[in-house]
């Protein structure tokens, strides 16, 4: 929890020696408190406060990082409990478990059905990001074997999941310059996980469960100096892990109870496809911050991952396209042009609308910063003197050789001042997107 | 080791309420439905703080469906131009709660029936199934305006749940709901300040605030669903910290949105999975997600959603 100017006033020397810069140690506080000046530049300070002070900085809820380079995740540090109050800050991570039971053409066939979790969305790249491995097997060779294999042929992270200190440290051998997080440290063999965490620098997985044996558990890995630390409630049906997730989420971010300040990790046990998309989406969205499931469906995982895409939006600033003109098909000089607003909701409407028409042709994508038709016309982001430049800007009247522009139906009303500012004929398509195509098929004919 | 106390009491809570009246109650019901009831957010508190089980309506329209996705239509074999027929299938086969019979063909874009088309299939519907009715216009003004009251009529005493009512359009369904005893739906589009007025609006002219329930516009999963997530958030919050005006249970339109959307109705894009799959899957999540967000009531669709989503709710309100 963040201190005051007067908590942090206590902990300096209260000697006003102006070293800082400051005139007194209370003005110095208040700019410690408001981060204006930093607790470096007190040269008396004693080694309690810049503890005390550290500790206070720390946030809620831990970062914990995994995987190296472009596969590198980040979960944790999250602020809120509602998306509204302010964006979600690491999306949840999907990943897909690996049992070690599988070898040969089965393992690589199941290496290759997860790497093949990747899409393209309103033009983002969204993935499953983590291969779950988990020792089936009983065998630590076999759990080896298959961490290498994935470590091999995937560049995903890697999550290695054993309740065995022995299969875990062989694993890790082979992975530990991937950096995998350990999966997991139970009651029973946290000293032996922990210092195999300690060892190879990997983040580890607290599995309990219960909240409170949860807390237990953290601070004796702690004490084992490992820091990166995951929850995992174990054995809890879905009804409960969503309630102790949520319990988790506060006492974490509101009552900033340091043993549980860190992100957590679920299991999806469904064996149904159907289930393991509901369960998922309920976890997404309540604060499991790695979701493990089992399914490799392009239906299933596509749509997991659209929900995180929308649950992790910013609140504050809508996701927006370049403006410029977009060629639809292949569009020649005779065909039509339309525009539309650079929030990317709206101009994926209708990209897609204007595809499924099957009529090629030009979308000018105007400027509204991110706005959607309407709320640009009525703040003012969109008007005559906006898409008449955007027209000039763009080139647009060398890319055809009419001069009609098919303007959104809920701004008709612009049609006029449009058409003096651009020397177009302006075209009032339809008001929803979804009747483009028979718009483009019958109208513009 | 000790956990901090996380009980935190709000002084208000979502209203219960209960749709359908049965033959004591002065109706044809053979059952109610009663939604509503939450005492806290989602997941907080104890499973007894999450009020009444939502509940699924399954959508009936008045005509038979012209651009409904293969997909979608096939479940429903030969009754989907036959409304009675349809409800009743909802109910009997796929574990409908109640039914939505939505005015499709009565807009002037579309078939444009009049107010005696429209009395005929809810008097029909009414006959073919037990469970409460929603009854939700065209979305054109006039028409509904027109037609809605006679509809209401029809179905007078019957407890249903009539709607929508919006900002600059709710005098005439307003008072005919009030005088044949249904409760209402009023509607906003994803903004929140408009949905507390139409309640208040609504109220002030004497329709009874726990006889309300709010719908604030469903965006599809991929398609804006975060905005309408936010708003029944925040909708819940406020119900909670005691407002009147927003302490109704919610309704979500997802069947109709989520197969707008290009990954729930496109057959032909083997890389998002297999088509028969993707559009149900596309439903059930855009439901599931909206009740992360407190949902009491949510209009579906296809079958196979339908079974998804009841197994879920199913998990959780137990």
């Amino acid at each position: 929890m963040a201190l005051t100017g007067l908590d942090i006033f206590k902990l300096l020397p209260k000697t006003n020696c102006k070293k800082c810069g400051m005139p007194t140690c209370l003005a110095f506080a208040m700019q410690l408190a408001q981060k204006k000046a930093k607790l470096e530049d007190c040269p008396c300070v004693s080694d309690e406060a810049t503890e005390t002070l550290a500790a206070a900085a720390e946030p809620p809820m831990r970062s914990v990082k995994f995987g190296t380079g472009d596969s590198e995740v980040q979960l944790g540090q999250e602020t809120v409990m509602f998306r509204h109050e302010e964006k979600f800050y690491s999306p949840t991570i999907i990943a897909v478990t690996l049992s070690d039971k599988l070898a040969g053409d089965d393992l690589k066939k199941r290496i290759d059905d997860i790497n093949s979790l990747k899409f393209e969305r309103i033009g983002l790249h969204i993935q499953a990001n983590a291969v779950a491995i988990i020792n089936e097997s009983g065998s630590d060779d076999s759990f080896a074997n298959a961490a290498a294999a994935v470590n091999d042929s995937s560049d995903l992270a890697i999550i290695l999941c054993s309740d065995s200190p022995s299969a875990m440290a062989a694993a890790v051998a082979k992975t530990a310059a991937a950096v995998p997080l350990i999966a997991s440290a139970s009651a029973d063999n946290a000293d032996d996980m922990a210092k195999i965490a300690k060892e190879n620098n990997c983040p580890i997985v607290a599995k309990a469960d219960s909240i409170e044996a949860l807390a237990e558990l953290t601070e004796k890995i702690k004490a084992q100096g490992v820091n990166d630390i995951v929850l995992n409630l174990d054995g809890k049906a879905l009804q409960e892990l969503l309630f102790s997730l949520s319990q988790l989420r506060v006492l974490s971010l509101k009552k900033v109870f340091r043993p549980l300040g860190f992100p957590t990790m679920s299991f999806v046990t469904d064996t149904d496809t159907d289930a393991q998309v509901t369960s998922a989406t309920s976890l997404i969205c309540k604060y499991s911050g790695i979701v493990v499931i089992d399914t490799t469906d392009h239906a299933a995982v596509l749509t997991m991952l659209t929900v995180i895409m929308n649950v992790y939006s910013d609140p504050q600033k809508p996701i927006q396209v370049d403006p410029k003109v977009y060629a639809i098909g292949e569009p020649n000089e005779n065909s039509p042009v339309i525009f539309t607003t650079n929030f990317s909701l709206t101009y994926y409407t209708v990209e897609s609308d204007v595809e499924s028409s099957r009529v090629p042709a030009y979308i000018i994508v105007v400027d509204t910063e991110g706005t959607s038709v309407l709320t640009a016309y009525s703040g003012d982001k969109l008007n005559e003197k906006v898409v008449a430049d955007a027209i000039a800007k763009y080139g647009v009247e060398d890319m055809v050789k009419h001069r009609k522009l098919i303007i959104p139906g809920y701004v008709a009303v612009m049609s006029g001042k449009l058409e003096e500012a651009t020397g177009w004929e302006i075209l009032v398509g339809p008001r929803e997107s979804s009747m483009l195509p028979k718009y483009l098929q019958e109208v513009w004919k | 080791m000790p956990i901090p106390d996380l009980a935190e009491s709000f002084v208000g809570a979502v209203n219960k309420v209960t749709l359908g009246a049965t033959k004591e109650q002065g109706g044809t019901r053979t059952s109610t439905i009663t939604v509503g009831g939450a005492k806290n957010v989602v997941y907080a508190g104890s499973p007894g703080d999450a009020g009444e089980k939502p509940v699924i309506a399954m959508d009936v329209l008045d005509v038979k469906p012209e651009d409904w996705p293969d997909i979608l239509a096939e479940p429903y074999g030969d009754v989907l131009d036959n409304p009675a027929q349809w409800a009743k299938k909802c109910i009997d086969e796929f574990g409908a709660d109640l039914i939505c019979l939505k005015f499709e063909g009565i807009h002037p874009d579309t078939q444009d029936k009049d107010a005696e088309h429209a009395e005929n299939v809810t008097k029909q519907i009414l006959e073919a199934v037990g469970v409460p009715l929603i009854l939700w216009g065209c979305g054109n003004n006039e028409k509904d305006n027109l037609v809605m009251p006679k509809v209401s009529e029809a179905a007078k005493g019957e407890n249903c749940l009539v709607g929508t009512v919006e900002e600059d359009n709710y005098k005439a369904l307003t008072a005919i709901a009030l005088a044949d005893g249904h409760h209402l739906i009023t509607a906003a589009p994803l903004d929140i300040n408009i949905a507390k007025q139409v309640n208040i609006l609504t109220s002030d002219m004497g329709f009874p605030l726990e006889k309300i329930v709010t719908f604030q516009s469903t965006g599809a999963l991929g398609y804006g669903i975060e905005y309408a997530y936010s708003i029944q958030e925040r909708q819940r919050l406020a119900a909670l910290s005691g407002d009147k005006m927003m302490a109704m249970p919610m309704i979500c339109d997802v069947g109709f949105e989520a197969w707008r959307a290009k990954e729930a109705k496109t057959v032909d894009a083997p890389e998002w999975g297999a088509a028969q799959d993707r559009g149900p899957i596309w439903e059930a999540t855009t439901a599931v997600c909206l009740l992360q967000a407190g949902a009491d009531i949510i209009r579906m669709r296809h079958p196979r959603a339908v079974k998804a989503v009841k197994n879920f709710i199913n998990q959780i309100w137990k």
